[in-house]
């Protein structure tokens, strides 16, 4: 069965279409990652979801219901940490734990909760002194409170130290063997690939590719190869150097050189043959299997070019048109 | 429990009123203003007005029995409308409200428990204020006019609570509600007969104090303290506008009342609109 079932859903704003003809669907118990850069419309689709806004036109169910309609049997089923929202800061854990759990059929207890968000010694401190990634594990807590089977996390863990991510991922993970069905989103890709069964990739409000990690990785180009721009090759002509050489497009950030290959053997002989000839050494080569984050550059940077021709004739028309 | 599974709606009310006035006892700022200041005013009043005795027919009083009432009234408009308006921003910006309407509780409750302590708070600013009066300046309470006292303080403070309401859902962000709150009751409060009497004003001033509620409450009330009018002295007339002036609040609050806090979507009538085309 579907806990979460989206279809063609379309969100407008003003001037902007938020989430365009997005389909997707989560099964019960399963951990779904929808991953994007800030405005993918990541967190429109799970407020969506959460029945804290109304979708332009498609179709949502969450538990078999329209969360935008639906009343307090359903807020009792699901459990919510929203992207940024307060809480009581003259209250005490404590009291909040207290006063959240008791609109709850059966919440969780006291000693429960706190355990499980990581809180005992905060128990009786109030929110107010807590620091930024306290106060997200208090999110975390009332998110969980009330025993919910869907939980949407957005964005969980930004602003955490890797300590507390880690265990913050724990709690997500145990969640999700418990049989919580939980839908996050995160623009962290080890995040997705750490705590996801399966990824949504969101690119301007449309999902440009989905699949278990594992699946994503495979789909495009497996392995990687990557090295240090050498001192004799100025940035701008690495990729008209290296591409021909790897057979593959090549990405240039800093002074890291990158390129998704499909035949790492005979890229790389081709690489290291044109290094003997001119002399250089490439620092820090190495050749590894892709990561979610390659796939992710690699997914995103190809939308960015359908969309550049456009972009290109309007600017160049422009250009054409003021000049004498 | 109730046949639902979840906790009964008493229950759900209380448990909201009693967090509600836990919170804005750890506010200090909130209590000074709200129960604090009125208090305030009271004693420098009668250091100010002093303490001669005023003749009247029946009898001879002490001029707080002559403005006591009112202050108490106004007291009661802190505790309401600027408390609801200054609050209720204040969590909207926040972001409570938005977590909350993601939680099983009602809406409606956890609404009706921030009105709920706004009476409570209400109840004992007056109380403490009458009190205050009775025990240091001579204030006299006829028993005959206590049930209109009650009758007018509950529709006075019900329809001061609406307009609190409507204000907080018709500002932007919190800072504004409190610029607005305070830019509205201060002024009206020196035509409304809370801190003087208006006797020889310019008749726009009073034509002004007889537009707004404020004027007719704090009137209302004080003449169930005023040894002139006899009981029962519950003013009909002018608590049926005021009565007026909160159904017209409620209107506004319900219609206007948002959760999330400004800017975070498009929503209203350009959503609608949006959304529609």
């Amino acid at each position: 069965m579907a806990a979460i079932r989206v279809e063609h859903l379309r969100k407008q704003y003003a001037d902007t279409r938020a989430v365009d003809d997005l389909t997707f669907g989560v099964a019960a118990g399963e951990v779904y990652a929808l991953l994007g850069e800030n405005g993918a419309g990541k967190s429109t689709t799970i407020e969506i979801l959460e029945g804290h806004r109304e979708a332009t036109s498609g179709i949502v169910e969450v538990l078999e219901r329209d969360p935008w309609n639906a009343g307090r049997e359903f807020r009792d089923r699901i459990g919510i940490v929203l992207q940024s929202s307060g809480i009581e800061t003259e209250f005490t854990v404590r009291e909040v734990v207290e006063l959240y759990g008791g609109c709850y059929r059966s919440p969780r207890s006291l000693d429960e909760v706190v355990a499980l968000a990581g809180l005992d010694e905060k128990i009786d401190a109030r929110i107010g002194s807590l620091s930024g990634g306290q106060r997200r594990r208090v999110d975390l807590a009332l998110g969980i409170l009330g025993r919910p089977d869907v939980l949407f996390l957005d964005e969980p863990t930004t602003g955490f130290d890797p300590a507390a991510r880690r265990r913050s991922w724990d709690l997500i993970e145990s969640l999700g063997s418990d049989g919580t069905t939980v839908l996050l989103t995160t623009h962290y890709l080890d995040e997705a690939e750490h705590l996801a069964d399966r990824v949504g990739v969101l690119a301007a409000g449309r999902l440009i590719a989905e699949g278990t990690p594992e699946e994503l990785i495979n789909r495009t180009s497996g392995t990687v190869v990557s090295f240090m721009l050498p001192d004799s090759v100025v940035p701008a002509d690495a990729p008209s150097i290296f591409a021909p050489l790897v057979g593959a497009d090549v990405r240039v950030a800093g002074r890291l050189v990158e390129a998704s290959i499909d035949r790492p053997t005979a890229a790389v002989h081709r690489l290291t043959g044109w290094a003997l000839e001119a002399g250089v050494e490439l620092e820090s080569l190495a050749v590894h299997r892709a990561s979610l984050e390659d796939v992710y550059l690699s997914l995103t940077s190809g939308t960015s070019e359908e969309r550049t021709p456009d972009a290109e004739r309007s600017t160049s028309e422009v250009i054409a048109g003021e000049s004498p | 429990m109730s046949a639902t599974g979840f906790p009964s709606t008493t229950r759900l009310l209380w448990t909201q009123t009693v967090y509600q006035l836990r919170s804005f006892r750890r506010i200090p700022i909130a209590v000074f203003f709200t129960l604090g200041l009125p208090l305030i005013m009271l004693v420098l009043f009668n250091a100010l007005f002093g303490s001669h005795p005023v003749d009247t027919p029946t009898g001879s009083w002490s001029t707080a029995q002559f403005y006591t009432g009112g202050l108490a009234a106004f007291t009661a408009v802190s505790a309401t409308f600027t408390n609801l308006a200054n609050m209720v921003p204040l969590r909207r910006d926040e972001g409570v409200l938005k977590r909350w309407r993601g939680t099983p509780l009602p809406t409606w409750l956890y609404l009706g428990g921030f009105i709920c302590s706004a009476v409570a708070i209400a109840v004992a600013g007056a109380t403490a204020m009458l009190a205050l009066g009775v025990v240091a300046y001579d204030l006299d309470v006829e028993a005959a006019k206590v049930p209109a006292a009650i009758a007018t303080f509950l529709i006075g403070v019900s329809a001061f609570a609406a307009l609190g309401m409507a204000l907080a859902a018709v500002v932007k962000s919190a800072s504004s509600a409190s610029a607005a709150a305070n830019a509205i009751i201060l002024p009206l409060a020196f035509v409304s007969s809370v801190f003087v009497e208006l006797d020889d004003a310019p008749r726009w001033l009073e034509v002004v104090g007889d537009v707004f509620p404020l004027k007719p409450f704090v009137e209302s009330f004080q003449a169930c303290f005023n040894p002139t009018i006899s009981a029962p002295a519950f003013e009909w007339a002018k608590m049926g506008y005021v009565a007026l002036w909160g159904l017209a609040g409620l209107l506004v609050a319900l219609k206007r009342f948002r959760w999330e806090p400004s800017g975070s979507a498009p929503r209203g009538r350009r959503a609608r609109r949006v959304a529609t085309s």
